[in-house]
């Protein structure tokens, strides 16, 4: 470790009950490079968060001059090119800065040492390489997407992209260095998870939010390595000339469409499988209930992300393929629909008999369960065969997938930085402002994408600059949700920054939550616990109760006095 | 004039367009069924949601209960029913798909050529059109080749689509059971106009259908109309335009002629053996802008016959 001990911190940390403020993770060194050369996973999680949501602001932007251009059915601001530079910016953009690292790399880095009441992940160097990987492959991404303008969609098709005059090579070179940054978290995860439970955490007594981190990291290191060897692979033809997947050189386009998504459908399961963990944790928190089946969510977990890897050929129902393929992946394809209704269930009946607070981050749970299920439920149509025929490349698979990786993905993220955000920075937000965010995000969100499905239905083809008359008036309807979607984001945005310097100070547990995290102090200290604490059930509530005093929630007196407190 | 066909632009059902091939009766009630599977799952869902968070919402005097934590029998319960429900629409699928994906062996076959950003459809008797004509209660089965990048044939009235990959043929086929002019889009996304890789599909009765095809097998005599007759049909049209505007190749506009820069750093007049050269063997040579996009233009050596040469360049002399 950087920092150097002194038996002075470690006397101010022994001595945590008395009244003098301690020094945390945000205070404890100062200076850029206490930050730029920090090992501490806490600030690593903070720095990926500024990160990611500064990607986020682009990638929202663009999706609002988006939908503007399209408020009209002819060219409007944009030409033909620079509508399909603005999709493919928004889609890269949003897929690998935001949603692939968005809560693993954020939120992830910061809980998982915690959850377990550890110091720090396994390897805390490799984790801050993973970071500057990130920066450097954000860098590279950017130079040349906002250089010379991509215009091939995020997916990289070829042989369109083998074709045009984008700076195909440099784009994927970024991806392939960003895949390193998500291996090396992966990596790291698994080890810390297998490695560092504290004493008494079993695998069945670990939160599932790490249960979803290690699925997912499991993911990570698999399906992250075929993307890099296909986009050098694409770098090669390009380069080289070889022939691999443009038929001019005798290869195949649909080859390279099975090797991406190989990767890429996997890699939606990155991107859902934490959100689903952190909604796991909200709903038992704030409905202050053990998770109902605690066991079925963890199976379904590991389920989804060994299905996730055998249903990329649904992305290619229409590519003619081999029929008996077709029906093989479509068969798959429905096999995940089981887990993730099963833990739509028991999201739902943790609630039952329960006790629900409504506070922001269970506003957000609850939007997340209408969305996800409306995002999941349509799935259906689109894993069976002859309706995909019909739906196939038509926005009703656009409003499918923002309601799966947005409503699902970007909602739980939201409701996991308003549920942590105390822990992480030390402050409470406005309560009432919080939930206004949450209901204006969920009425633009439907609004933006609801009619989508009804266009996608009727015909509208996905990526058109320009579209039929007929379309217009859900077109409309569209992009006013989307800047009602926007406003709602501002909101949030507004309300957690005020909080930074209006908020009053955070307690140590403002929700009632049991696992590890809140047996600190908020913002935790730089060592997080002083040993490893000792570890029972994560959901057990019983223990704990509201104090006016101190805003938040602390174990009975009765219980304290008793030494249940290890 | 008022063209009928414009109706058909006007959804049929809140979800649809109009019901124009026999896929699609099979397609929509299959999609209403799951359609109706999901709703009646949504409203237990968000009902449940909504009853529970009012009937266990926290208030003074209120105690919840730590007891429900799990239960076999609803666990059990709501697994099988999914599954059972999800096979159902699994074995539903396949069954719309295998008969979208199996054309009787009487069909008639028209070709398909899609280019960037061109559609070019190839009649057994050989003429050549940019809609889609076909004759109605008919079988028809779609021969699809693209010639650069990858597109999408959908006709949503018929509910189908599939891509058309360069490289191998892919087929389509369907039976129009209405007659109507019904929207034909690109649904792969493949460059610039994308957008604007639009087409219409005809179906007409047999009768009307075979008066069409005579005449459309039939070129202009003259041959400034046979050139630009040709233009618009094999694909000229999707990269040069004839009005000075820039689209992906030089325009033709006025280009006769004129002395150009080439990237080897000659200069050369446009004249007949430039344009035959650039046709038969474009990359042989490149003007200096187009060095960089001169690979997306394939050779029509063996395409295009010497006199249908002589009448595209008759039309490109004709361009002042």
């Amino acid at each position: 470790m950087s920092a150097v001990v002194t038996p002075g911190s470690v006397q101010t940390a022994e001595h945590s009950q008395s009244h003098r403020p301690d020094p945390n993770y945000l205070t404890h060194t100062k200076g850029f490079l206490s930050w730029a050369l920090t090992l501490d996973h806490k600030r690593i999680g903070l720095m990926y968060l500024v990160g990611i949501l500064t990607s986020f602001l682009l990638g929202g932007i663009l999706a609002l001059l988006l939908r503007a251009e399209l408020f009209f059915p002819g060219e409007q601001m944009f030409s033909n090119d620079g509508y399909n530079q603005l999709f493919t910016l928004h889609g890269a953009v949003m897929v690998f800065l935001f949603i692939i690292p968005s809560v693993p790399a954020a939120l992830g880095n910061f809980l998982v040492p915690v959850m377990l009441g550890a110091k720090d992940v396994a390897f805390p160097r490799l984790n801050l390489s993973s970071f500057y990987l990130w920066l450097a492959g954000t860098a590279f991404f950017l130079v040349a997407l906002f250089s010379t303008g991509l215009d091939t969609g995020w997916t990289f098709y070829t042989p369109y992209s083998t074709l045009t005059q984008g700076p195909v090579v440099a784009a994927t070179m970024g991806v392939f260095i960003l895949g390193f940054s998500s291996i090396f978290t992966g990596l790291n995860f698994i080890v810390t998870i297998n490695t560092m439970r504290p004493p008494g955490m079993t695998w069945f007594r670990m939160p599932l939010f790490l249960w979803a981190t290690y699925a997912t990291s499991i993911i990570q290191v698999l399906a992250t390595p075929v993307l890099g060897i296909t986009v050098l692979l694409l770098a090669a033809e390009r380069v080289l000339k070889i022939g691999i997947f443009d038929p001019a050189y005798n290869g195949d386009p649909v080859a390279f469409q099975h090797f991406f998504w190989f990767y890429s459908h996997p890699a939606v399961y990155i991107m859902i499988l934490p959100a689903m963990g952190i909604i796991s944790e909200l709903m038992s928190v704030h409905s202050h209930k053990a998770i109902f089946g605690y066991r079925m969510i963890a199976y379904s977990s590991v389920a989804i992300a060994l299905f996730g890897f055998l249903v990329w050929g649904h992305h290619m129902f229409t590519s003619g393929m081999a029929e008996v393929t077709t029906i093989i992946f479509s068969a798959l394809t429905f096999t995940v629909s089981i887990p993730s209704a099963i833990k739509v269930f028991n999201w739902l009946f943790t609630m039952y008999q329960g006790t629900v607070s409504m506070v922001t981050p269970m506003c957000y749970a609850l939007a997340f369960l209408f969305l996800f299920t409306i995002g999941g439920l349509t799935g259906l149509f689109l894993g069976s065969l002859s309706t995909d025929r019909h739906l196939h490349d038509t926005y009703f698979v656009v409003a499918h997938f923002h309601y799966v990786m947005m409503g699902g993905t970007l909602i739980a993220f939201l409701g996991g930085l308003f549920h942590w955000w105390p822990k992480m920075i030390g402050k409470m937000y406005n309560e009432l402002g919080g939930q206004i965010s949450a209901l204006v995000v969920f009425i633009g969100f439907n609004l933006t994408f609801l009619p989508q499905f009804v266009m996608g239905s009727r015909g509208m083809p996905r990526r058109y600059a320009q579209y039929d008359k007929e379309f217009e008036f859900l077109h409309q309807l569209s992009t006013v949700g989307a800047f009602v979607l926007g406003m709602g984001l501002f909101i949030a945005a507004g309300v957690l920054l005020s909080s930074l310097f209006r908020g009053r100070k955070a307690p140590a547990n403002p929700w009632g939550g049991d696992t590890l995290e809140w047996h600190c102090e908020s913002p935790p200290p730089f060592y997080n616990f002083l040993r490893p604490p000792v570890v029972k059930d994560p959901y057990d509530y019983s223990r704990l109760v509201y104090d006016n005093r101190v805003g938040g929630y602390v174990e009975r007196p009765e219980d304290r006095a008793s030494g249940s407190h290890k | 004039m008022i063209q009928p066909w414009l109706l058909a632009d006007e959804p049929a059902s809140f979800w649809f367009p109009e019901q124009a091939s026999t896929f699609a009766p099979e397609v929509d009630f299959f999609f209403h069924a799951v359609l109706w599977i999901c709703i009646v799952f949504f409203t237990l869902i968000v009902a449940g949601m909504i009853y529970f968070v009012w009937k266990f919402r926290q208030r003074p005097g209120y105690q919840g209960s730590p007891e429900a934590l799990h239960n076999n029998t609803l666990e059990i319960t709501w697994t099988v029913i999914p599954t059972l429900i999800v096979v159902w629409i699994f074995v539903r699928g396949v069954y719309g798909y295998l008969d979208m994906m199996s054309p009787p062996t009487e069909t008639y076959d028209i070709e398909v050529k899609a280019t960037q950003w061109n559609w070019s459809f190839k009649y057994p008797n050989g003429a050549l059109s940019n809609d889609l004509h076909i004759p109605i209660n008919k079988p028809i089965k779609l021969i699809m080749r693209s010639e650069d990048v990858i597109h999408s044939l959908f006709i949503p009235a018929f509910r189908c689509k599939t891509d058309i990959v360069p490289g191998r043929l892919n087929t389509m086929w369907f039976q129009a059971i209405k007659e109507g002019s019904f929207d034909l889009y690109c649904t792969e996304y493949c460059g610039t106009k994308h957008s604007l890789m639009q087409a219409m599909t005809v179906v007409q009765s047999q009768e009307q259908f075979d008066a069409w095809l005579a005449e459309a097998s039939k070129p202009p005599e003259d041959p400034i109309e046979w050139g630009k007759w040709l233009y618009e049909r094999q694909g000229c049209k999707g990269c040069h335009s004839i009005d000075g505007s820039l689209v992906v190749g030089p325009s033709f506009k006025g280009s006769f002629g004129t002395s150009m820069d080439m990237s080897d750093g000659q200069k050369v007049t446009m004249d007949e053996q430039y344009i035959r050269n650039s046709i038969l063997n474009p990359q042989s040579q490149a003007r200096v802008n187009f060095a960089a996009k001169i690979n997306q233009m394939n050779s029509y050596a063996g395409k295009l016959k010497e006199e249908e040469i002589s009448a595209l360049t008759a039309f490109i002399k004709s361009l002042k």
